[in-house]
């Protein structure tokens, strides 16, 4: 590279050093822009019509006499906020006293006796004239984000996430009775588990994202947060692949495709988690046996797609245990979050990052779905692959919360 | 991910509920708007035989009611409570703050007792001709602390001036738009047809910068009114283009304590369906921060009339009394005794009563949430 770069010629800045040539470039792009910012504004009309007035409400948090709505201007122009009235009925409130700039936050409390489980609309006045709504579909008192709180999702995210996970290990005796061409089915059924998984959570993200005002993109965060952890896995995957590789481990990397899915998996519960959570702080969370029984058989299927590359291998007890816990405890943090920072946009994102990483994960196993002609689809993997999707569409319907 | 599915599958059932929940939630909320009154009734004793409004600022009145009804007017949170007590008192704009009636130009407390009986001549005949100039103007109007409305006005003011003259005058209307719209005045009553004010007959629109002159004789006696007639018609009106328009029969009315109350709306985005804010004569809650001052035991008569636009009807509800009702004014027998009147869009009507008992009285749409989207006002009886 080097005798091939000396011979390019490099014309009559040859002998300017590279940093020196970067920072005119630098420089001449700063003047540039900033003569456009100052040229550009009186250069240019101004914009017909009136302003274009948006806030998106970030959060709604409900307390006795008191409904606490965060604000963020997710359009072009300021916004003020003049008067609110809730459910036809003008209301006091605090707050919003100066006008929101672009991407600014304010928040506003309005004084109001509302009645849990009513439904209530909301609308914001701007200075215009203009009205914002935003509904509560049932007013539930928002929970406090204390020590209850957190037991509370703790418990739930066992249930939900960690319980289920080691159950489905628990098939791992079973399966390391068979035979390798039904290993191969048992790796297809998993990549049809997490494929549906993954269309799953991208169908709850797009959701989420059209809740989202949209000053910090909707879809986009999905798509970030899909992209980030899918690129990160497979870094983190390649270092564990050198690493075994140094180590002796077989090509397979039973114990390492195991640990990859589990992290996968564990990201991917993190959302779910978030959803609880959310779903819990808005009172829209039937919580009951049901709701656990669902997720125990749902998630019980992520335990045995942890568990699918190990059946060559003879892991430590201890070992599976801390696959479980990681694959299952990041519904517990998911929950926290949900529950005590309902930011659409921050699920947006993270759930973008589970979708990212079941993706992974999914390329992760694909290889070992191969027959010995190299095929990656044959009647046995296709028919593993529908069972998967087929099992999780019919054990998500189970989950009705 | 499928807590959130089951919310879209069930969205209409969802839907559905919320609209009777929110139908129902309204009517709950008319108990609270009530609540108030026996608030002002137990500050009025502390203070008696004083205007409300003169004994304590508008801002301060709203302390002292929170103050009377047990709260000091913040709570733990640092949150300020005013009138409402925790939102129970009924509606409220923030901090019970009011408008800047100087920069709008008018004020509804002057517009109440503000009757415009024209400038008059005695005619050969032995008739009386009454003569007004109207001049359109589009004019910016602070409806609302912090809003800002960009009305269409008769001289200035919402609602236009109250024109009033007796059976059999000949009446001289002169019309200047100042405008930057075309507008008319169409006048209700009895008048030939290149009089009506209406497109295509007579002067028909008058453009901006042009002017016209409606003559026509005051008949019948009664309660009218007067509006711009230009399409969109909604509009045109709902910009603020009305005014009442008043013929005393010949023989002329007992004396009374007159006003005229026109109710009205404002639908600040223009979006034609329903109003956003409501109001007697120009700004929502005005008579909350200051009540009519009137006198026990004496004749009160109100022109009552409905201006509002996009909602098909309006209505008005008086506490602790009853009047006696005169539908459009035009006969001298009342129809009805009664505390509460349904009007559609430009009916009217006069109410006579007197108050027996001193102390504050709300009076408000009984269509509720009118009334608590500003469509509510306290007479002070001293």
């Amino acid at each position: 590279m080097e005798a091939r770069g000396e011979t390019f010629d490099r014309g009559p800045l040859a002998s300017v050093p590279a940093w020196a040539l970067g920072a005119a470039a630098a420089a001449l792009i700063a003047v540039v822009l900033v003569l456009l910012a100052v040229a550009g504004d009186d250069s240019l009309p101004d914009r017909l019509g009136p302003p274009v007035e948006e806030l998106a409400v970030e959060r709604t948090q409900l307390e006795p006499n008191r409904i606490e709505l965060t604000l963020r201007n997710t359009g072009p122009d300021a916004v003020t906020v003049s008067q609110v009235f809730v459910n036809d009925a003008f209301v006091d409130f605090a707050g919003g006293e100066e006008a929101i700039g672009r991407l600014g936050s304010d928040s506003l409390t309005l004084t109001y006796p509302w009645q849990e489980g009513q439904p209530y609309l909301i609308s914001i006045v701007t200075a215009t004239g203009l009205v914002i709504e935003h509904e509560i579909p049932a007013a539930v008192e928002t929970p406090r984000a204390d020590g209850d709180l957190f037991a509370l999702m703790a418990l739930l995210g066992t249930y939900v996430g960690i319980v289920p996970v080691l159950l489905g290990m628990m098939l791992l005796p079973a399966m390391r009775r068979f035979r390798p061409d039904w290993i191969r089915v048992l790796m297809a059924v998993t990549v049809g588990l997490l494929a549906f998984l993954a269309v799953d959570a991208t169908l709850e993200g797009l959701d989420l994202a059209r809740e989202s005002g949209g000053a910090f993109g909707g879809a986009e965060l999905l798509v970030l947060g899909a992209a980030l952890a899918y690129l990160v896995l497979t870094a983190v995957d390649r270092r564990l692949r050198a690493r075994g590789e140094a180590a002796g481990e077989g090509v397979e990397g039973g114990s390492r495709l195991a640990l990859m899915i589990a992290l996968g998996i564990g990201l991917h519960n993190l959302g779910e988690g978030l959803a609880i959570g959310s779903a819990y702080a808005i009172g829209e969370l039937a919580l009951g046996a049901f709701l656990v029984v669902g997720f125990a058989i749902h998630n019980t299927t992520e335990g045995f797609a942890i568990v699918a590359p190990l059946t060559r291998s003879r892991p430590s007890v201890r070992r599976l245990v801390a696959l479980g816990l990681i694959a299952g405890a990041p519904a517990i943090l998911g929950g926290i979050i949900g529950a005590s920072v309902t930011n659409p946009e921050l699920s947006t994102l993270l759930l973008g990052v589970g979708v990212g990483a079941v993706v992974q994960v999914i390329v992760q196993i694909a290889p070992a779905m191969r027959d010995r002609a190299g095929r990656l689809l044959d009647t046995a993997t296709a028919g593993g692959v529908a069972v998967g999707l087929i099992a999780f569409y019919l054990t998500g319907l189970l989950i009705s919360v | 991910m499928e807590e959130r599915k089951n919310v879209a599958t069930a969205e209409q059932a969802e839907a559905d509920a919320a609209e009777r929940s929110m139908r129902m939630s309204r009517r709950r909320l008319l108990g609270g708007a009530l609540a108030a009154g026996p608030a002002l009734a137990a500050l009025h004793e502390v203070i008696p035989h004083q205007g409300l409004h003169d004994a304590l600022g508008g801002d301060q009145h709203q302390r002292a009611l929170a103050a009377a009804a047990g709260h000091d007017g913040h709570d733990g949170h640092g949150v300020p409570v005013h009138a409402n007590g925790l939102g129970t008192a009924g509606p409220t704009f923030r901090d019970g703050a009011n408008v800047d009636h100087d920069a709008n130009g008018f004020n509804p407390t002057q517009i109440l007792r503000d009757f415009d009986h024209g400038k008059t001549r005695r005619l050969a005949s032995g008739r009386t001709l009454r003569e007004w100039t109207l001049v359109a103007a589009d004019k910016e109007i602070e409806i609302a602390p912090g809003i800002r409305f960009p009305a269409w006005t008769y001289n200035g003011r919402i609602p236009g001036p109250t024109l009033r003259c007796r059976e059999g005058d000949k009446l001289r209307i002169r019309f200047v738009n100042g405008s930057a719209h075309p507008h008319t005045v169409h006048f209700h009553g009895l008048h030939p047809s290149n009089m009506d004010g209406v497109p295509g007959q007579g002067a028909g629109i008058i453009a901006p910068g042009k002017s016209t002159v409606y003559e026509f004789d005051a008949e019948p006696f009664g309660l009218h009114l007067y509006h711009c007639h230009v399409a969109p018609l909604a509009e045109h009106i709902a910009r603020g283009m009305y005014g009442t328009f008043i013929v005393d029969p010949k023989q002329g009315r007992d004396d009374a304590d007159e006003m005229v109350m026109v109710q009205h709306g404002y639908n600040t985005t223009f979006d034609g369906e329903g109003n956003q804010f409501y109001a007697v004569n120009g700004i929502p809650f005005h008579y909350m921060a200051e009540p009519i001052a009137v006198e026990r035991g004496a004749a009160v008569r109100i022109y009552l009339v409905n201006a509002l636009e996009y909602d098909p009807i309006n209505s008005f509800h008086i506490h602790g009394n009853f009047f006696d009702y005169y539908p459009t004014g035009t006969r001298l027998e009342p129809t009805e005794f009664t505390d509460t009147v349904i009007q559609g869009q430009a009916q009217r009507g006069i109410c006579e009563l007197t108050f027996p008992h001193a102390g504050p009285f709300m009076f408000h749409a009984h269509k509720t949430e009118f009334a608590e989207l500003g469509w509510m006002g306290f007479f002070d009886v001293g």
